[in-house]
């Protein structure tokens, strides 16, 4: 009965949206309040039907309801609650549910948050967001219902992939969707834009907010993904360029260049079309990689399981937004009035080369990740690409980029100073050095390109300090003085500051774990010991352990250090019967400067079993890093200037006197 | 139409080119691996038995039916996963179902069988895998589609699944078949 209820609620959740999807764009063409109105109430009660589905599909999985196909072919009854809940969006057709739930959620925060919007301009965002809504509630009901029902219901269901059964992997999924669709907003409000043919600072100010949320929850999903590969995948490495992946990624990397030239945008009056462009393509990249993951077109380790109706409802469904919204790009973006020029060296003039940067990166990666396919579809053979071609050609574009990031936000807006801006940051560049000497002497001879990603790191770094300790005018003032000017700075310039800080932290770590990482695959007896990167390994054998839904072959190390204990690992080998699958789990320990990470294999039939050990250099700063620059968006959301009628506030505050330097900022 | 106007009609034009490579994509399928063997005779081996209990498998003993010749190993993890599946395909009457051991242990490959059972009539042992290089082996399991006249005419990469026997290699069979 609950299920039914769902399917209904959402068959009408797709109803609504398509009142939603037509009443208020009328209004807002005609100017009816009424009709405009609509498009709240639609939003809400679209939230509503939807959250109602969800719940029950959710039910579903915790009462292990095997008669709906959805929980029988990707739920077990043994598996932990945890599991059953993740469960729901660890398939095709639930996950679906998941992104219609979020996509909504979206839409009532607009409604919420909206309220100094002008009506027009809400309405018509509503409008395109119930349209993106009707575009997947119809594939959801018509090519992938999650509430089908199978008669004779199973006595137990089919289980969930183990590698999946995973808390990192059980959160993954919501803050990746949180990612992609919270990119529909900044798409909406381009599109409203391009409808009304008139895009301002007031627009920019209020997509900026919603660009931040969508980047910040992205960056999350991302290196929640990368980190759940990195421990359970069991090689050690942590990115592998796959096409799931880069699916995430090239939305991260045009949302990131959409991030920075919505700055100029609202502060110069500049970049309209461009932005307007940006904010449509990190959309339609997230499309794009919904596209990719669920209906075959490519080969991935992780694509759910695909259907080519399902493809072709996807494809019609992409040509028609994003073939619509770039032919609309088309015809009415030549009509925004262009804003004043700029000069090349000043802020706007480095968002603008960050910005070229960043297509220019994310365009490398949509080439990487379809060469497989245009290839194929020429009939010119099966090719892969991998790492090699990612690596040769993303690095040279993110070096510059780093490099950049450390003088830009010194740079004034409209016309600055380069040659007084690098006579001040001397100590950078004195800083800069001393790192990259010390590094490439550690390093001599050990691949002492490395030593260069940590110069940039500590470039980055110390510049974003060195910015902050000369706006607080540390050791010039009094430290009181300096303290109240700290406070005083706003939080979207302490936003910027940590996110960029996070990126130095991600360059080292991404660097040192690959250029200085040491391995050792080996066969191992109880009682050996095996020494890697000055830690002695020493190996007490593999006892077989029982978990809720799998066995496991479980191995004991002790690591010491110059004869100290440093930790005892239990890397397992499991092996879930359901599903007559194994999957190994890493056994890590982390000194916050590198992580000993050991997997242990098959046995080989004599009493030894092979084992690898990994000692990755500074890998945790990867995640910490992404873990920086999303709470950088999260600071910088928090800016009084980004919320509701923040710009009347602020207006009055600079009347009241309140230095005009850092409003600028 | 300016210079300008064909700026702002770029992106849409990028993307109509893209799309056309999807739907062309849509219709092919990534996973399969073309063999350079594709339509062409079996390269000429003689492989000498797994040991006393099997019989060996040669080029010759390819011709006259249809047959699937299974490439495996027992160190190959996704053949223990495959091999449920090689079992209900043994004695069907429609094709003969011939194993390949490459590069394996014959005793580790005896145990194998022992414990999972043997659906092969023939099994050639590969021990230093030069047949395995003549056929164009990528890694195991492989499994190859062999017309009566001897002729490689499909080859699948990695463990047959129930969808992929139904897609390819049962109307492939029957159609060979008559």
């Amino acid at each position: 009965m609950i299920v039914e209820i769902g399917h209904i609620a959402l068959i009408m959740a797709l109803i609504v949206a398509l009142v939603q999807a037509t009443i208020p764009m009328i209004g807002a063409a005609r100017g009816d309040g009424r009709l405009m109105a609509v498009a709240s109430t639609a939003a809400g009660a679209q939230w509503v039907f939807i959250v109602i589905a969800f719940l029950s599909l959710m039910n579903a999985y915790v009462t292990s309801d095997f008669s709906v196909f959805n929980v029988a072919s990707n739920s077990h009854s043994a598996k932990p609650m945890l599991y059953k809940i993740a469960g729901v969006w660890g398939n095709h057709e639930g996950s679906l549910v998941l992104w219609v739930l979020i996509l909504a959620t979206f839409g009532g925060a607009i409604v919420l948050f909206g309220g100094n919007l002008p009506p027009a301009l809400r309405a018509r965002v509503l409008s395109v967001q119930a349209l993106i809504a009707v575009g997947f509630l119809s594939f959801s009901l018509f090519t992938s219902n999650p509430f089908e029902r199978v008669f004779p219901a199973p006595l137990d269901g089919n289980g969930l992939n183990p590698l999946l059964q995973d808390p990192g992997l059980a959160f993954h999924p919501p803050f990746l969707y949180l990612g992609y669709v919270g990119f529909s907003v900044a798409f909406a409000f381009a599109i409203a834009a391009l409808i009304e043919g008139r895009v301002d600072a007031a627009w920019a100010r209020w997509v900026r907010p919603w660009t931040l949320i969508a980047w910040s929850f992205l960056t999350i999903g991302i290196a929640l993904g990368s980190w759940w590969a990195y421990y359970e995948l069991g090689w050690g490495g942590w990115w592998y360029w796959d096409p799931v992946e880069n699916a995430s990624f090239m939305p991260w990397l045009a949302g990131t260049a959409l991030l920075h030239s919505a700055i100029v945008c609202e502060k110069r009056d500049a970049l309209k079309a461009w932005t307007v462009l940006l904010a449509i393509v990190a959309f339609s990249l997230s499309l794009l990689g919904t596209f990719l993951v669920r209906s075959g077109v490519l080969t991935s380790v992780h694509a759910f399981a695909t259907d080519p109706a399902r493809g072709v409802f996807i494809l019609g469904f992409l040509i028609f937004v994003v073939g619509g919204s770039l032919t609309l790009f088309a015809v009415r973006a030549p009509l925004l009035k262009a804003g004043g020029l700029f000069a090349p060296v000043s802020r706007e003039g480095g968002i603008v080369l960050n910005n070229l940067l960043f297509s220019a990166a994310a365009a490398t990666v949509l080439l990487g990740t379809l060469y497989p396919l245009f290839i194929d579809a020429l009939g010119a053979g099966k090719v892969s690409v991998g790492p090699p071609y990612f690596n040769t050609v993303f690095i040279p574009l993110m070096a510059p980029l780093i490099v950049l990031a450390g003088i830009a936000p010194m740079l004034a807006w409209k016309r600055a100073d380069l040659t007084g801006v690098i006579a001040r940051i001397k100590i950078v560049a004195a800083v800069t050095v001393l790192v990259l000497l010390w590094s490439v002497y550690r390093a001599w001879g050990n691949a002492v390109f490395g030593a260069f990603g940590i110069g940039l790191s500590a470039w980055l770094a110390s510049s974003v300090l060195f910015d902050w300790a000369v706006r607080i005018r540390l050791f010039r003032v009094s430290a009181l003085d300096s303290l109240q000017r700290a406070i005083r700075i706003p939080r979207a310039a302490y936003g910027m500051s940590l996110a960029h800080f996070g990126v130095a932290l991600l360059v080292a770590g991404v660097t040192a774990s690959s250029a200085w990482r040491t391995e050792a695959i080996q066969v191992m007896r109880q009682g050996e010991t095996i020494s890697v990167a000055g830690f002695e390994f020493l190996f007490h054998g593999v006892v077989r352990a029982e978990g809720p839904n799998y066995t496991a072959d479980r191995g004991h190390f002790t690591v010491t250090r110059a004869g100290g204990l440093v930790a005892e690992l239990w890397p397992e080998n499991r092996f879930y019967p359901v599903q007559q699958q194994p999957t190994t789990e890493a056994a890590i320990h982390t000194t916050w400067l590198a992580d000993l990470y050991v997997v242990v294999g098959d046995p080989d039939g004599q009493g030894g079993w092979s084992t690898r050990v990994y000692y990755n250099p500074l890998v945790p700063w990867i995640w910490l890093g992404a873990m920086v620059m999303a709470l950088g968006g999260a600071v910088s959301l928090s800016d009084r200037r980004h919320r509701v009628g923040a710009p009347n506030r602020r207006r009055r505050r600079l009347m009241a006197g309140e230095p005009a330097a850092e409003v600028a900022r | 139409m300016n210079s300008r106007r064909l700026f702002y009609l770029l992106p849409v034009i990028v993307f109509g080119v893209l799309c056309a490579f999807l739907l062309r994509g849509l219709s092919l399928d990534p996973s399969t691996v073309p063999t350079a063997l594709a339509d062409k005779q079996v390269p000429v081996f003689d492989l000498p038995p797994l040991d006393s209990q099997t019989k060996g498998l040669a080029s010759s003993d390819l011709v006259g039916e249809v047959a699937l010749v299974n490439v495996f190993a027992s160190w190959c993890l996704p053949c223990r996963v495959e091999h449920p599946f090689l079992m209900e395909l043994a004695d069907n009457g429609a094709f003969a179902l011939h194993g390949v051991n490459y590069k394996d242990k014959p005793e580790d490959a005896r145990a194998w069988l022992d414990e999972l059972g043997d659906p092969f009539l023939r099994i050639g042992a590969d021990q230093d895998g030069r047949a395995g290089i003549d056929l164009g082996v990528y890694g195991v399991p492989e499994t190859f589609v062999i017309d009566r006249a001897g002729r490689i005419r499909y080859k699948h990469v990695g463990p047959i699944t129930q969808s992929d026997l139904e897609k390819y290699l049962l109307p492939l069979i029957r159609k060979l078949s008559r």
